[in-house]
């Protein structure tokens, strides 16, 4: 019940994947201090707009516009050269800069490993433990009908 | 028929809207109402407020429903007038539902699909009693929980087409269409009809649907599946250059199958009506799929002849907002208008009398 | 109406400062200009342009273009296609033809541009043209809807041939080219109702 074959992501699409599902709190809960931080430049935003949402017809055959969400991005470049960058739902333009910041630095090869330990991590672990939650909940629902003599004569 | 400007009555609007405003605070001794609450327990009016604004935004849905009083519709209309002021950064990847992580998944036609049957949070087992014990805020037990399966839940309508069972789709546009950019030209695309059934009135769906079960235009569905569940939502930066992955929605997806007895080219197989509504949305899904599955009757070479059949009709009139817009604009002055009607009714009657009062010398 | 974009380096260069505030500026000095053919409005004053673009015309850029507006830029503006395609998200298109904003320095053949058609004149090309100066070089005479009496334009580097391609836009008429020129920080527009005269 859980995805059942998750599209195998480069690191950075993971990172990416488990801040744009954290919250701006939890993020600069876990982000060194300012003062220990290289500075940054915003390059663009952050700033609210939208995604045109495509489904599938039949859920496989060809793409459709389903309606529109809210997104927030951010783009920003260090100090230190990394451009970091993050498009989240919702809008808070406070989560996309803080992504787009753990993004950059994250690409740091010499901040990566303490980063990701700290912040990324257990985020992913919290993120997991809720979909499982979810998936336990749906599991406990699993049903097996038994049809019984047909109806209609 | 047009409505004519007219000025003044500020005194009286801005009166009005502070009426308004008191009476949808309600009683004062009572504590207002946080749309984070809404949010969080009045979930499936935000999906349909999110599905007819045609914007995912639980929060800003949450507001809405909140300022419109829950009158779903008006909550809808603010939904549509605020996506107007933000730019659109582009288009998602396609929403590969196959990759949902499901909470509920069931199918009408196959007993013992691969992955199995699950329920999810459903009202459909209820006895739809009153439960008396919310008024006294009862928490409720919580929820048992089971070891998840990890088995794939493959879609109904792909193990059907495995078998060739279904009627592969027309090869598809380069570029969807999309009704907020340009308006179909009519007969609409496919494409263009699941946008506008997506946006649709769920009333109007919901209507138009029970009619093709009812006779007009009938062809027997089947609720092959329907799922639901979180999906993720991808996108392509252009500074990137690779898919990221934005986050989560829930949807509900509803795959009608029905019977399709073939043509002297085409082997007898199924045909299938696709549904797909943001949240928990079983009845808008369901019914987004039997108005789907009419509306391909031109290209089956089936005879259009009923309501949910034509394009045109259905197309131009499961827009709540427009619909709205339009009944409730008669509510603005026409005195013009009627001026003139009224005095040709007058005129009409002082003709008929002076012909009268002719006749009887 | 989308191509997919092409892939960018983030430039280093913002856009707007105030992303609201100067865009709805640059709208409002945009609407002015087509009202009044030929009044001069400044337009991206204070704005940091990357080269080779004019602040006037970055500022209408960043005011105008976005995702559902293809634009082809001319090969002499293109050391700034980064910027656009960050800033505006602007799907970049080869063939002038299937642009809604044609971004050059020289004046494009008018007939080779969408026109629109007589049921959605709007679908009409918008061109951005941005020469070396406005107010001075050759002048023209304007007239029509927004010019209460004929009224005098200068600008440099139109081309010999500009007021006979006008003419022959003018007469497309609902269908048409509209024409924004940009100079340093100055804005002002060719409508394509107003009529052109060389003097």
């Amino acid at each position: 019940m859980l995805n059942p074959e998750p599209t195998p992501k480069t690191p950075r699409q993971s990172w990416m994947a488990v801040l744009a599902r954290a919250d701006a709190a939890a993020i600069a809960d876990q982000l060194p201090p300012n003062d220990l931080l290289p500075g940054w430049r915003l390059l663009r935003g952050p700033e609210a707009g939208l995604i045109m949402l495509r489904g599938r017809t039949g859920g496989a055959g060809a793409p459709f516009n389903l309606a529109e969400m809210t997104v927030t991005r951010c783009t920003l470049r260090l100090a230190t050269g990394q451009v970091g960058h993050a498009t989240i739902a919702g809008q808070d333009p406070r989560h996309a800069e803080l992504a787009a910041l753990a993004d950059a630095l994250l690409q740091d090869p010499a901040r990566h490993a303490a980063l990701h330990a700290a912040l990324i991590a257990p985020l992913a672990a919290g993120q997991d433990a809720a979909r499982e939650a979810i998936a336990a909940r749906a599991a406990a629902t699993r049903v097996q009908f038994f049809a019984l003599q047909t109806m209609r004569t | 028929m047009a409505y004519v400007a007219v000025k003044g009555g500020e005194r009286a609007i801005e009166a009005a809207h502070a009426w308004r405003a008191e009476a949808r605070r309600g009683d004062p001794a009572l504590p207002a109402l946080d749309p984070a609450q809404i949010e969080g327990q009045l979930g499936r009016a935000v999906d349909r407020a999110m599905a007819e604004g045609s914007l995912y935004d639980r929060k800003l849905a949450a507001l809405a429903i909140a300022q419109a009083e829950g009158d779903l519709i008006e909550a809808a209309f603010l939904l549509r007038a605020y996506r107007t002021t933000l730019p659109r950064f582009g288009a998602s990847l396609p929403l590969d539902t196959e990759r949902m992580a499901i909470r509920r998944r069931i199918s009408a036609i196959f007993k013992d699909l691969p992955g199995g049957q699950v329920l999810g949070p459903t009202t459909d087992y209820t006895h739809r009693l009153l439960d008396f014990g919310l008024r006294d805020g009862q928490a409720p037990p919580a929820a048992p929980v089971a070891d998840p399966d990890r088995a794939p839940m493959p879609r109904v309508a792909d193990i059907l087409a495995a078998e060739d069972l279904i009627r592969p789709d027309p090869p598809a546009a380069a570029e969807p269409a999309d009704i907020t950019r340009a308006a179909p030209g009519f007969p609409p695309p496919r494409d263009a009809r699941l946008q506008s059934l997506a946006r649709g009135d769920e009333g109007f769906l919901l209507g138009l649907g029970y009619s093709t079960q009812r006779g007009y235009g009938g062809s027997h569905p089947f609720a092959g599946e329907i799922r639901m569940g979180a999906v993720s939502v991808e996108i392509v930066p252009e500074e990137l250059g690779f898919a990221i992955d934005i986050g989560e929605i829930v949807l509900t997806e509803c795959q009608m199958v029905n019977q399709f007895a073939g043509t002297k080219t085409e082997p007898a197989r199924f045909t299938t009506g696709y549904g797909l509504a943001f949240g928990h949305a079983d009845r808008r899904a369901m019914a987004m799929a039997l108005v789907d599955r009419a509306l391909q009757a031109r290209e089956l070479g089936e005879d259009a002849t009923a309501p949910a059949q034509d394009a045109e009709f259905v197309l131009g009139h499961a827009d709540n907002i427009e619909a709205t817009g339009f009944v409730e604009h008669l509510k603005l002055p026409h005195y013009v208008d009627f001026q003139s009607e009224i005095e040709a009714v007058r005129r009409l009657r002082a003709m008929a009398a002076t012909a009268l009062a002719e006749a009887a010398e | 109406m989308s191509v997919a974009p092409a892939t960018v380096v983030p430039p280093d260069r913002p856009g707007f400062a105030d992303p609201v505030a100067d865009a709805q500026a640059t709208f409002r000095a945009v609407l002015d200009a087509l009202a009044r053919p030929g009044r001069i409005h400044p337009a991206g004053v204070g704005l940091d342009a990357p080269a080779p673009l004019a602040p006037a015309t970055a500022a209408l850029l960043l005011t105008l273009v976005d995702p559902d507006t293809p634009i082809w830029l001319a090969p002499a503006l293109a050391a700034a296609r980064d910027w656009i395609v960050f800033h505006c998200g602007a799907p970049l298109v080869a063939d002038p033809g299937a642009a809604a904003f044609v971004v050059t320095t020289e004046l494009p053949p008018l007939d080779r541009l969408a026109a629109g058609s007589d049921e959605a004149p709007e679908a009409g090309a918008s061109v951005i043209l941005q020469l070396a100066a406005l107010g001075t070089g050759p002048r023209m005479r304007l007239t029509g809807p927004g010019l209460a009496a004929p009224s005098l334009f200068a600008a440099t580097g139109l081309g010999a041939g500009f007021v006979a391609a006008w003419w022959a836009n003018r007469a497309l008429f609902p269908r048409g080219i509209d024409l924004l020129l940009c100079a340093g920080t100055e804005l002002a527009a060719l409508p394509r109702s107003v009529s052109v005269e060389a003097l």
